[in-house]
C-alpha cells in the first residue's frame, strides 16, 4: 500500500469537527444539491466565487483553486433556526461553539438557534484543513462576515415590507423590529418561501467591546451528548449491514513482503481475504474474527537495517533533505559580533521523535452506494482525505462524500486518511459497509510522528546583559517560531531540512515547542552567565510590548519576585509567542536531593492572543497545552531501531496523568482592541523551558535535551 | 463460539461470542453500546471503564463470557429518566472535557470512587483516576468535577 501523502514540516500545523449522523438509515446521506432542496425555503448566504477574497487569505490553497460554484455559509430556515457551514473539524478545541458564538453574535440570534454543519465534505464550502490555529483568526471572521451580510439581508426585507428605510430598524434576537416595537417579524417570518443569494464584501464587524454573545463562557454545545455516551465518534459509526476489517502490517518500516500464506484464515467462517498488489486485509462480520483472521496469516519480510535512535542526532545534521536554502532571517555579522561579545555560549539541544497518541486511534466507516464512496472518519483534513480517496480509487470530487464526526482528538496527528482508504478498499471489495479501527499499536506504527530535532545556538551579549549575536541553527524538527522575538541587531537563523528515518509530520505548535525550549533555556543560561536576574534579562532585550506584558502578567501572579530558589526546589520562568499568541510560563519544580527526582509542583501561565472569544473554553485549551507539554518535557519519547517501535503501547510509551499535574493558574488577558488570534497550541511551547530552567535554578545542571528525565522523571547527567 | 447472557444496564444481552472476545468488543461491536471508548487494550488508559458488580473494570481486558453472571453498568445506563447522575452533571457543569473521548470512562472511574469514598482525599482520587488518561489534559477540570460531585453527594444527592 502506498503511504499516503503527508503535510510537511513546513505546512502550518495542527489542531482541529463535524456533525455526524449516526443515522441507521440504510438510505446514503443526503448530498449538496439535496440537502439545500431539502432546508430549501429560508434565507441562504453565499459567497459568490467573484469576491476577491479567500478564506485563508495569504496562505496557498495547496494546489486548489476556489470553488466555482455558490458556496453557501449561512442558511437561515423558516422557522428561524441558522445553519452555519464549514470546513473546519471539532477536535476538542470546541470551535463547534466559538465559531457559533461568533454568528450568533453578528447575525443577533440566540446561541442555542445556531446549528454547525462542520467537515462534511458534501454540505460544506471547500476548506484546507484544521490546524495552524487558523480556525478563530481566519474562518471566524469570514462566518461573521456572513452572518453581517445575513442581517443586513434581513434588515432590508423587513423595511421593504414596511415602506421604510432599513438604516431606522433593529435586528435583535432573531426579530426585526421597529424602534418604538409596534412592527416585529421574526427572522423566519421574514424568510419564509424566500431563497436569497447575495455576494459578500466585507461589511463591518461588531467590535469586541460591544459583544454580548461572543467573548462570554458558553459550556460546549452538546456536551450532554458527551458525559452520557450518546455522542457518536468516528469509530462509534455503525451503518446497516457494516462488516468489519484489519489490515496486514509489515514487519517494520521499509519491510519487503517475502512469501505470505492466508490459507488459514480462508478456512475462517465468514471471512473475506482481500489481496490487492502489496496490500492484504481481511473482513468479517465481528471486528472479533476480523481481528483473529489477521493474526492468522503467516507472512515473511525482509527488513533492512536502519537508522534508530542511537546516533540519531548526527545523522539528522549529515543527512538534509532537499537543497539547501537561505537562512529564515539574517541581519548584520554574527560571527563579528560574537568575536566581540564579552558573554558568550554555544550549546545543543535535542528533541525526540514524539507520538501525538489522540486516545482516539484512526478510524473509519465507509460504504459505496451506486459508484460513490462515503467514508465516516476522523480527520483535520476532510478535503484533503477526499482527495486522497479520489486519487487512490480514481473518482471525481462528486463521488467521494467525506464526513468528520466530531472526534477523539488530533493534535496535528491527524492530517491523513490512511484508515479511510484501508476502510474503503475493503467496503469496495467486500460490497458492504466497512468499518477499520486501528490499534493502539498501528496508531503508534503507522500514524506519524512529531519530528525529532537538533538545535544549535550560539549567543553574544556585552557585559550590561545586551544581546548583540544570536545564531540558531533547527535540523529537521522545523521553522515554526524559529526566529527570536528578543532584539538581537546580528542574526543568522536558519531551518535545515533533514531525511527523517521515521514518518513524521504536524503536531500541536510542532516545532515551536524545540525553538522555544533551545532559545528560552539558552537565554536563561545567557542570564545566569551575565549574572543577571532572568526576567531583568530577557525584559532589557525586548521590546514587544505583548509579550512584555505576559512575562510581567506571569511573574506577578506566581510571585516571582519572592521565590527564591533552594537545592531541593526550584523556580523557573520561559515566554514566547507564535501564531499570534503570546505566553508566559512560570514553573516550580521540586527535586529530591538523594534519588534526584523531579516533579512539576506549581504553574502559572499567562496568555494573550487578542480578543477573548470564549474564555471558558480559552482557559480549557492553555489547561490542556500545559499539561500535554508536561510529557514531551519530561518523558515522552519514541524508542526505535532497525525499523521498528520498540514502545508502541501505553504501557511502554508514557503519557501524563492526573499524578504528573500540578497546581496549574492560568492569566488570560482580553486584548478587545486586536483581532482574535488561535489559541489551540502555542500554549504548550513555554512549559519544557521553564521547567529545564526551574531545574537548573535547583540543581545547577543544565538539560539541553527533551525529554529531560526520560528514566522516572530522575536526573541523570 | 459460545452463546452466554449479559446483564448491561438492567437489560438482558443474548450474546455469541469467543472464549477469547474482550467484553469491550462485545459492547461496542456485537451490541452497538458504542459510549464506552477504545483507547490502548491493555488496560493502561481506562477508556473503556465499566462497573461490573459495582467494581470499575477495564473492560478491554477481560473476556466477555467472563462478565456474565454479573450486573454491568456502562456510560449508557448512568442517566435515569433523563437525569444525569451528580457526577454526569459536575462533569458537564465543570467543562471537565475537550475532545470528550476519555470521558466515559472517568465518568464510570469517578463514580466508583465516590461511591466508596463520599469525600475522598488526594490519594483516594489518585488511586481511582490515575489509571484513567485525558489526552487533552483535562486533569485540573476532572478534579475539581470530582470535588463538585463530592460535594452534592455528601449534601445527599447521591443518585
Amino acid at each position: 500500500m502506498s503511504l499516503n501523502e503527508l503535510p510537511m514540516i513546513g505546512d502550518p500545523e495542527s489542531l482541529s469537527s463535524a456533525k455526524v449522523s449516526g443515522s441507521r438509515s440504510s438510505k446514503p446521506p443526503l448530498n449538496r444539491r439535496d440537502f439545500l432542496k431539502v432546508i430549501g425555503g429560508g434565507l441562504l448566504v453565499c459567497l459568490r466565487p467573484v469576491s476577491s477574497w479567500t478564506q485563508e487569505s495569504g496562505r496557498m490553497l495547496g494546489g486548489h483553486e476556489l470553488p466555482k460554484d455558490i458556496n453557501a455559509w449561512l442558511h437561515i430556515d423558516a422557522d428561524g433556526r441558522v445553519k452555519v457551514f464549514t470546513g473546519k473539524a471539532e477536535v476538542g478545541q470546541n470551535i463547534r461553539t466559538s465559531l457559533a458564538q461568533a454568528v450568533a453574535e453578528e447575525l443577533r440570534v440566540p446561541f442555542d438557534s445556531i446549528t454547525m454543519i462542520m467537515g462534511d465534505t458534501d454540505l460544506v464550502p471547500w476548506d484546507m484543513g484544521t490546524f495552524g490555529s487558523r480556525t478563530t483568526p481566519t474562518m471566524a471572521p469570514q462566518l461573521r462576515n456572513m452572518a453581517v451580510a445575513g442581517r443586513q439581508m434581513l434588515l432590508e426585507m423587513a423595511a421593504q415590507r414596511w415602506n421604510t428605510d432599513a438604516s431606522k430598524l433593529i435586528a435583535e434576537a432573531g426579530r426585526i423590529s421597529t424602534p418604538d416595537g409596534s412592527k416585529s417579524l421574526t427572522y423566519g417570518e421574514l424568510t419564509r418561501g424566500e431563497n436569497l443569494v447575495r455576494t459578500v464584501g466585507d461589511p463591518p464587524l461588531t467590535p469586541a467591546t460591544e459583544w454580548k454573545i461572543a467573548g462570554t463562557p458558553v459550556p460546549k454545545t452538546n456536551g450532554r451528548d458527551f458525559v452520557t455516551g450518546k455522542h457518536k465518534f468516528p469509530s462509534d459509526i455503525v451503518r446497516p449491514g457494516m462488516m468489519f476489517g484489519t489490515v496486514l502490517r509489515p514487519r517494520g518500516f521499509n519491510a519487503t513482503l517475502q512469501s505470505i500464506d492466508t490459507s488459514a484464515a480462508e478456512k475462517m467462517p465468514g471471512v473475506n481475504v482481500v489481496r490487492d498488489g502489496d496490500f492484504t486485509g481481511v473482513v468479517a462480520g465481528d471486528a472479533f474474527t476480523a481481528h483473529s483472521a489477521i493474526g492468522a496469516i503467516q507472512s515473511e519480510w525482509t527488513v533492512p537495517d536502519q537508522q534508530g535512535n542511537q546516533g540519531l542526532f548526527e545523522y539528522l545534521k549529515n543527512n538534509p533533505e532537499g537543497r539547501a536554502e537561505g537562512p529564515e532571517h539574517q541581519t548584520g555579522s554574527v560571527d563579528q559580533a560574537y568575536a566581540n561579545a564579552d558573554v558568550k555560549l554555544e550549546s545543543q539541544y535535542t528533541v525526540e521523535y514524539i507520538a501525538h497518541a489522540p486516545l482516539e486511534p484512526r478510524a473509519a466507516v465507509a460504504e459505496w452506494n451506486n459508484g460513490k464512496l462515503t467514508v465516516w472518519t476522523g480527520t483535520q483534513r476532510p478535503f484533503g482525505v477526499r482527495d486522497e480517496l479520489m486519487q487512490a480509487f480514481h473518482l471525481s470530487p462528486q463521488q467521494v462524500r467525506v464526513i468528520q464526526p466530531d472526534m477523539g482528538s488530533g493534535y496535528g496527528g491527524k492530517h491523513t486518511g490512511e484508515a479511510a482508504i484501508e476502510a474503503a478498499r475493503l467496503s469496495k471489495a467486500a460490497g458492504k459497509p466497512v468499518k477499520v479501527v486501528w490499534t493502539r499499536e498501528e496508531e503508534f506504527k503507522w500514524a506519524y510522528l512529531r519530528p525529532a530535532g537538533l538545535i544549535e545556538i550560539k549567543a553574544g551579549a556585552r557585559r550590561d546583559g545586551t544581546l548583540v549575536a544570536w545564531e540558531h541553527h533547527n535540523y529537521n524538527s522545523g521553522p515554526a517560531a524559529i526566529g527570536t522575538p528578543y532584539d538581537v541587531a546580528n542574526q543568522l537563523i536558519q531551518f535545515h531540512p533533514s531525511k527523517s528515518p521515521l514518518r513524521q509530520g504536524s503536531y500541536r505548535g510542532l516545532a515551536s515547542t524545540a525553538n522555544h525550549f533551545a532559545r528560552e533555556s539558552h537565554m536563561d543560561a545567557m542570564a545566569h552567565a551575565a549574572q543577571m536576574e532572568p526576567i531583568a534579562f530577557r525584559l532589557k532585550n525586548l521590546s514587544n510590548p505583548r509579550l512584555k506584558a505576559v512575562l510581567q502578567a506571569a511573574a506577578d501572579k506566581f510571585g516571582w519576585s519572592g521565590a527564591k530558589s533552594t537545592p531541593d526546589r526550584g523556580f523557573g520562568i520561559a515566554c514566547g509567542t507564535d501564531k499570534g499568541g503570546f505566553v508566559a510560563t512560570c514553573a516550580e519544580v521540586s527535586v529530591d536531593p538523594s534519588s534526584k527526582q523531579v516533579k512539576i509542583r506549581r504553574v502559572v501561565q499567562a496568555w494573550e492572543c487578542g480578543a477573548i472569544v470564549n474564555p471558558d473554553g480559552l482557559r480549557n485549551q492553555v489547561q490542556g497545552a500545559l499539561v500535554q507539554a508536561i510529557g514531551g518535557a519530561l518523558f515522552e519519547r519514541i524508542l526505535f531501531g532497525n525499523g521498528q517501535i520498540q514502545n508502541p503501547l501505553f504501557s511502554k510509551y508514557r503519557l501524563p496523568r492526573v499524578s504528573d499535574t500540578p497546581q496549574i493558574e492560568v492569566v488570560l488577558l482580553d486584548r478587545k482592541d486586536l483581532p482574535s488570534a488561535g489559541a489551540g497550541e502555542t500554549g504548550i511551547v513555554g512549559l519544557a523551558p521553564a521547567v529545564g530552567n526551574a531545574i537548573f535554578a535547583a540543581t545547577g545542571i543544565r538539560l539541553r535535551s527533551m525529554p529531560m528525565t526520560p528514566d522516572n522523571n530522575i536526573i541523570r547527567i | 463460539m459460545g452463546e452466554f447472557v449479559l446483564n448491561i444496564n438492567g437489560k438482558r444481552y443474548g450474546v455469541n461470542a469467543g472464549s477469547d472476545e474482550t467484553l469491550l468488543s462485545v459492547l461496542r461491536n456485537r451490541l452497538e453500546l458504542t459510549g464506552t471508548k477504545y483507547g490502548c487494550g491493555e488496560g493502561q488508559c481506562g477508556a473503556c471503564t465499566v462497573l461490573m458488580d459495582g467494581a470499575p473494570t477495564r473492560s478491554c481486558s477481560i473476556p466477555a463470557v467472563a462478565a456474565a453472571n454479573t450486573k454491568i453498568i456502562t456510560i449508557e445506563g448512568l442517566e435515569q429518566d433523563g437525569k444525569l447522575t451528580p457526577v454526569q452533571k459536575a462533569f458537564l457543569d465543570e467543562g471537565a472535557f475537550q475532545c470528550g473521548y476519555c470521558t466515559s470512562g472517568m465518568i464510570m472511574s469517578a463514580t466508583a470512587l465516590l461511591r466508596d469514598h463520599h469525600s475522598p482525599n488526594y490519594e483516594q482520587i489518585l488511586g481511582a483516576m490515575d489509571g484513567n488518561v485525558c489526552r487533552c489534559g483535562s486533569y485540573p477540570r476532572i478534579l475539581e468535577a470530582i470535588k463538585r460531585a463530592a460535594g452534592q453527594t455528601a449534601s445527599g444527592g447521591g443518585r
